[in-house]
């Protein structure tokens, strides 16, 4: 008789609760994989921003304009790199209730600045040469069933145009994608020069600057000389690198997310708890059969090792089903067009995996070992006779 | 007979409940697990219910906000002046001897900071005149007085002095280029205004270089709910390309996205979760059932009824679930009933809104916990009752 038939006999020698305590560990983790992505997509805007990247906003907020003239200025300042600049357009298609990430930007200096964005070398040259051309993100395209060449008008629920419209043609170069799966592509870019000359607002101003810098240890430095450059003149700048003010703006979504995260992890450790007694248990509930295979003969660390790995692999079964699970549940869900413009980046990442693995390694050794160390010390004459 | 069958339930129910205690890790367990269960659900419930009592509260359906034509929140609407004073003559709003109650009003956002984690945020700054304050029922002021025309003043909301830093009475900030003071507080019934900063509009316009341009009207219905005239007299004028929406349809727009997400969210990850406690109440009902093998087969044989086997072990799991719904609904209002949160509307700034568990919330609560307790009880109680009454010999159990 071989050890692995016996923790297999024993595990499933009451099979009601074997399998109850499987599907707890399953739905356990089934949640935390789901949380997992929850909370990546949340923060997939800090992880995946460069580091050399600044970016500049009027003090006063971020929705506020900037003159156009800080282009040159910023671009002369010591340790600038590259230089771009982008609008806000409020975009919309057809139903002005599903708003579109859209951007008015300067093609050759956005992409120089993003250089994780992918476009073919045609799909560049075509969309820098059509003043209606625009680009969109893969995520977006699809969702929309849109293909490169396709004419489709983009509207606006802020600008509107000379005749009082506020629906700008645009024809689609090309269907950009990102170096990171994470990383968003649910938005959409065309030409600043079309945007600005066709609204009504007038065409000094743009709605903030990026720029990276020569090396990120001089962040810091060029901030500073940014904001000092326009201090106490009209529009004042704030300068911050990419990930605080991504970090800024997620913080701002909330306490919400913060709050779901926190509640559904401390349930995730409650049920972890609970298993982990049931399981515990039911190693106890055997004290004397384990008596009876001390007094057969077997070693002490043979028993010790047998238990342990029980709980174990009831663990792992669980645990390993459940981010499965977890995991398609995922996918899935990241096809729904809702879901995936409320969450663009909704995939389980290795981090998330690695981290359950351990979780799940840890409820294992956790609920078996006290159980299996008394096994092991069990003085059998007491044990028999408990009975 | 009747009679008797009740008696021995009332005996057996009573024996099972007193010996809860020898089976203590287990039922401490399925309590615990019962009780996060349902303090989850009421977390999430209570996040949606406050959430939709801010800002769907909010709307009056005597008001009616008009913005251009597609803009579909406050932020992204502009009106001049003229297009507000040719608003003025459209019939169906209402007047009285100062003409038409209608109030242009400018929204812009400043940035403030959260008291809780020294973050910068977006806070709304409403610019509207004396007029547009009257015409809101609900506003009173609770600390100092109202701005005056024409000065640097701002009065600031409840929630806004809660939340977010430096906004102290009497205390001077900087929003935008100008300094400003705070001379008073107002409480608007927990609605959205709550989150927002007051001044004269006029002020406002000038200090943030918007010439004379509104962001929004606001007008007095002269029928509450009925915008069909005004809609009418916009359609006629080409000057006017405008929306108008009451209030109340217009908050309950803005309200619908967040509050359907956390619905939508709350309720299947309760369930997911409900479903782990459930397995780990069947597993105790189900051991409990295995270690009074012996004592209900005795019962059995001496002439007690399967239904009180029954529901003996029916009402353990019930009184199990009972303690831990209780359990978990006490701890979600020491908890989470009243504590304020903030998050992003969809003018781009911060909405202050309290959780709220109120009774239905709560009700939701304890049925989950019921249920819960029916499912893991049924399958054991159903073993109990069919547990062969030779089992009462098996010394071993």
């Amino acid at each position: 008789m071989n050890d692995l038939y016996l923790i297999f006999k024993n595990l499933t020698r009451n099979r009601t609760r074997f399998i109850l305590n499987s599907f707890a560990v399953f739905t356990a983790f089934f949640l935390f994989g789901l949380l997992g992505a929850l909370k990546g997509a949340f923060d997939a805007g800090i992880e995946l921003s460069a580091d050399n990247r600044l970016i500049v906003v009027n003090k006063i907020n971020f929705t506020q304009p900037l003159p156009i003239a800080y282009v040159n200025k910023i671009k002369a300042i010591d340790g600038v790199k590259d230089l771009t600049y982008a609008n806000w357009f409020g975009a919309y298609h057809q139903d002005q209730r599903k708003p579109i990430v859209g951007f008015a930007v300067d093609p050759q200096s956005y992409l120089a600045v993003y250089e994780e964005l992918q476009l073919s070398t045609e799909e560049r040259e075509n969309w820098f040469n059509e003043r209606q051309g625009m680009v969109v993100g893969e995520a977006l395209a699809k969702s929309k069933g849109w293909q490169i060449g396709d004419r489709v008008p983009i509207s606006s629920n802020i600008f509107s145009k000379e005749d009082g419209s506020h629906v700008w043609d645009m024809i689609i170069s090309g269907i950009f994608t990102a170096k990171d799966k994470q990383a968003d592509t649910n938005y959409l870019m065309f030409h600043y020069k079309y945007f600005i000359e066709t609204q009504t607002f007038g065409s000094d101003w743009i709605g903030w600057l990026i720029l990276t810098t020569d090396n990120s240890d001089i962040n810091a430095e060029v901030a500073k000389s940014i904001d000092a450059l326009f201090a106490n003149s009209a529009a004042e700048t704030e300068t911050s690198t990419e990930k605080a003010f991504n970090k800024a703006f997620i913080e701002q979504i909330g306490s919400i997310g913060l709050i779901i995260s926190s509640v559904v992890l401390a349930a995730f450790f409650t049920i972890l708890l609970i298993v982990g007694n049931a399981m515990a248990l039911a190693v106890r509930e055997r004290t004397q059969e384990l008596a009876v295979l001390k007094t057969l003969g077997f070693p002490s660390w043979r028993i010790f090792r047998m238990v342990l790995s029980e709980s174990v692999f009831l663990s792992a079964l669980g645990g390993v089903l459940g981010m499965l699970l977890a995991y398609y549940a995922v996918s899935g869900l990241s096809n729904v067009p809702q879901i995936r413009n409320m969450l663009p980046n909704l995939v389980i990442t290795s981090d998330v995996v690695a981290t359950a693995l351990v979780y799940i390694l840890m409820l294992g050794f956790v609920t078996g070992f006290f159980p299996a160390w008394r096994a092991m010390k069990l003085n059998t004459i007491d044990a028999l006779s408990r009975g | 007979m009747m009679d008797s069958i009740l008696r021995q339930i009332t005996a057996v129910v009573a024996m099972n409940i007193r010996s809860l205690p020898q089976r203590l890790w287990m039922s401490l367990a399925t309590i615990l697990a019962v009780a996060v269960v349902v303090a989850v659900l009421l977390a999430f419930l209570a996040m949606a219910n406050g959430f939709k009592v801010t800002v769907a509260g909010s709307g009056s359906n005597a008001l009616a906000i008009v913005m251009r034509d597609g803009a579909q929140a406050e932020l992204n609407s502009v009106l001049m002046r003229d297009q507000v004073n040719i608003l003025g003559n459209a019939p169906g709003i209402k007047k009285d001897d100062a003409g038409a109650i209608l109030s242009g009003e400018l929204y812009v956002i400043v940035d403030g900071y959260k008291k809780t984690t020294g973050t910068e945020v977006n806070l709304p700054f409403r610019g509207l005149s004396s007029r547009g304050v009257a015409m809101r029922e609900n506003i009173s002021i609770v600390e100092g007085r109202m701005f005056e025309e024409g000065k640097n003043e701002i009065v600031v909301g409840a929630g806004v002095l809660r939340e977010f830093d430096g906004f102290d009475l009497n205390s001077e900030i900087k929003l935008g280029k100008a300094k400003w003071r705070v001379v008073g507080v107002f409480e608007a019934q927990g609605s959205v205004f709550e989150s927002e900063l007051w001044t004269d509009v006029r002020t406002l316009q000038s200090q943030f270089n918007r010439g004379s341009s509104y962001q929004l009207a606001r007008v007095a219905l002269q029928s509450p709910g009925d915008i069909s005239q005004i809609e009418a007299f916009i359609e006629n004028d080409p000057q006017l390309n405008l929306d108008i929406t009451t209030e109340k349809d217009y908050f309950r727009q803005q309200a619908k996205g967040t509050s359907d997400f956390l619905f939508y969210l709350g309720w299947p990850l309760s369930i997911i979760m409900a479903l782990g406690a459930l397995s780990g109440a069947l597993n105790t009902m189900y051991t409990s059932v295995a270690q009074r093998a012996v004592e209900i087969a005795t019962l059995r044989a001496i002439g007690f009824s399967a239904a009180s086997a029954f529901v003996g072990t029916m009402a353990e799991a019930l009184v199990l679930a009972c303690i831990g719904g209780v359990v978990g609904t006490l701890a979600a209002y020491l908890f989470f009933d009243g504590i304020t949160a903030s998050t992003l509307s969809s003018n781009f700034s911060q909405i202050v809104f309290s959780f709220d568990i109120s009774l239905e919330v709560l009700q939701k609560g304890l049925m989950l916990a019921l249920v819960i307790g029916f499912i893991g009880g049924v399958f054991p109680a159903w073993r109990a009752a069919k547990l062969p009454v030779i089992a009462a010999f098996n010394v071993n159990g």
